[in-house]
């Protein structure tokens, strides 16, 4: 296409790489740069102490179980909300994106007064043995929070796109209805569920600020990635927090690539 | 498709029971994980009575926080919105060579963790980082300042206006703006006359999820703010001090503003969507 008929062009395309050079490029290449200063050897040296490998294994592990949960109570939400009509439909449809606009700190602080032991919740969790608030439990229970809405928001437009029809003809050729949400419809939403999941996922993994409050940030327990990096910080060990930058900015590199992959295999899907 | 079926209608013949099973079961879910939060944010700000309710937020280290979340919020966001006119003219207007990446690299700051955000700055402008020598050298302060907190907060709401432009522009199309310019306009006037018309609500919708996560922002802003009590607090920053210090009361009642906050986001948004719903673009999944 070479007709370039509307102006600004330069102008527009311009000042959007000189923006994004100097604010999204130039700091992240300091990352890069500060990290491979400690070396191939230093970089293991640091990821393999003991508290950041714990620090790994629950950040990932923790993002991945709520990404699960996250897909399956989007599912059923999504779905009730573009299946069924009850009152207040509009009103619990608006609620799904308030993880996106509380900010962390307020969900961080408002969870804690929920699953503290003598929280709303806690006190109930308690006496069964269960603590939620400052363990991994707890990590986890506002991973769910703020991953929640992903999965809704990218299955409710493929659910409302859904031709009816193909629900009927399979219930008249004798499918049972749990046959035809499991053979017929899920197939048509696994792409869509696929991508919500490795949203939710992302944002897990990076989250901070509704995290440290309810986690307890023990070492080696519940202390998240992100906080070694701020701990590592306050220590000025700025080398070692830019190699776990580093590695959690590569990990959500892998994770971009493969949301990509499964948007482009989504929209296949689709056309078909 | 009419989204709303009625319950009775939805499947002739079945029973009811599944139905409303399924919409206890997702019910139950978003009371317990998100109004449930919700609700105890304004119960516990209330706790100890409205006098010290009031009194947390004129509390001058609060007013402080106040003040500075809007500076940085007024600073960030206006600058954001152009940008995100800018990239979504040039992405959606002209074809050109690594378009795809460039689109990549205007989402990148959705995938990059808060605090990895505010690292990058420190690495940069911080004591040690590349330029502090220099900086030090001139007297300049960006890291534990102000200037700091308004970068990190630049990087994390970027995408925000563009996302939402974007594929509503490409929708679009250009064919309205080239008979604007066969027809004798100039490029401004192309702009303000055909384009802006068509994409303020969408723009609108772009600028209030951007300033809602400017205001909201905690993890970046903690890395690169040093916690200078009434000079580089934001309110989420004096909403963490307040709890530290166990503070509780003033602590969820500073929160209260912001939770106050996400609902007239979430009401603004709601609206927008139920009412101008056809000129936001195709609904595409979004989050950040």
């Amino acid at each position: 296409m070479a007709r370039r008929v509307l102006p600004g062009f330069g102008l527009s395309l311009g000042y959007v790489l000189t923006y994004l050079g100097l604010l999204v490029l130039l700091p992240l290449a300091a990352l890069a740069v500060k990290a491979s200063g400690i070396g191939l050897a230093g970089l293991w040296n640091t990821l393999s102490a003991p508290p950041v490998l714990a620090a790994l294994k629950l950040s990932f592990g923790a993002a991945l179980v709520s990404a699960l949960i996250n897909a399956a109570a989007g599912l059923l939400v999504a779905w009730v909300l573009v299946r069924y009509s009850f009152p207040g439909r509009r009103l619990f449809d608006a609620l799904v994106d308030l993880p996106f606009a509380l900010p962390t700190a307020v969900a961080g602080i408002a969870l804690t007064a929920l699953y503290a032991p003598k929280g709303w919740i806690g006190e109930w969790l308690v006496p069964l043995g269960i603590k939620v608030a400052f363990t991994p439990l707890g990590v986890l229970i506002a991973m769910i929070f703020v991953g929640f809405p992903f999965v809704v928001r990218t299955l409710q437009p493929v659910l409302e796109s859904l031709d009816r029809d193909i629900e009927e003809a399979a219930t008249s050729l004798g499918a049972t209805r749990l046959q035809t949400f499991l053979r017929v419809l899920f197939p048509l939403l696994l792409p869509a569920l696929l991508t919500g999941f490795a949203l939710a996922l992302a944002r897990a993994v990076g989250e901070y600020g509704s995290v440290i409050f309810i986690a307890g940030n023990i070492p080696m327990k519940s202390e998240i990635l992100p906080l070694v990096i701020v701990k590592q910080l306050e220590q000025f060990k700025y080398a070692d927090a830019a190699a776990v930058g580093v590695i959690m900015l590569a990990l959500s590199f892998v994770l971009l690539l493969a949301i990509g992959l499964l948007q482009r295999w989504s929209r296949r899907w689709a056309e078909r | 498709m009419d989204a709303v079926l009625s319950l009775t209608r939805s499947r002739p013949g079945a029973g009811r029971l599944v139905p409303l099973l399924l919409i206890a079961a997702a019910l139950g879910f978003l009371l317990l994980f998100l109004l449930l939060p919700l609700a105890a944010v304004f119960v516990e700000a209330l706790r100890k009575g409205l006098g010290t309710y009031t009194a947390a937020l004129v509390h001058p280290e609060a007013i402080a926080a106040i003040k500075l979340t809007l500076l940085v919020a007024a600073i960030a966001v206006p600058l954001n919105t152009v940008f995100g006119v800018a990239a979504a003219w040039a992405m959606t207007r002209f074809a050109f060579r690594g378009k795809a990446l460039l689109g990549a690299l205007i989402d990148l700051p959705f995938s990059v963790s808060p605090v990895v955000s505010g690292l990058i700055y420190v690495l940069l402008f911080g004591a040690q980082g590349w330029f502090g020598p220099w900086l030090l050298e001139h007297d300049i302060k960006l890291i534990f300042a102000v200037p700091g907190l308004v970068l990190a907060t630049i990087f994390v709401t970027l995408p925000f206006v563009a996302r939402e432009l974007i594929p509503l522009m490409q929708s679009q199309g250009s064919d309205e703006e080239e008979a604007a310019r066969v027809l004798g306009a100039g490029g401004w006037q192309i702009f303000f006359r055909v384009t802006l018309p068509n994409i303020k609500w969408a723009l609108l919708y772009g600028v209030l999820l951007c300033n809602a996560r400017a205001m909201g922002e905690f993890g970046a802003v903690s890395v690169v703010s040093g916690h200078i009590r009434g000079l580089t607090n934001t309110l989420p920053l004096h909403v963490e001090i307040l709890y530290n210090d166990y503070n509780y009361a003033g602590a969820f009642a500073v929160a209260s503003l912001l939770a106050f906050l996400a609902l007239i986001t979430l009401g603004l948004k709601t609206f927008l969507e139920w009412r101008y719903g056809s000129e936001l673009a195709a609904k595409a999944p979004r989050g950040h």
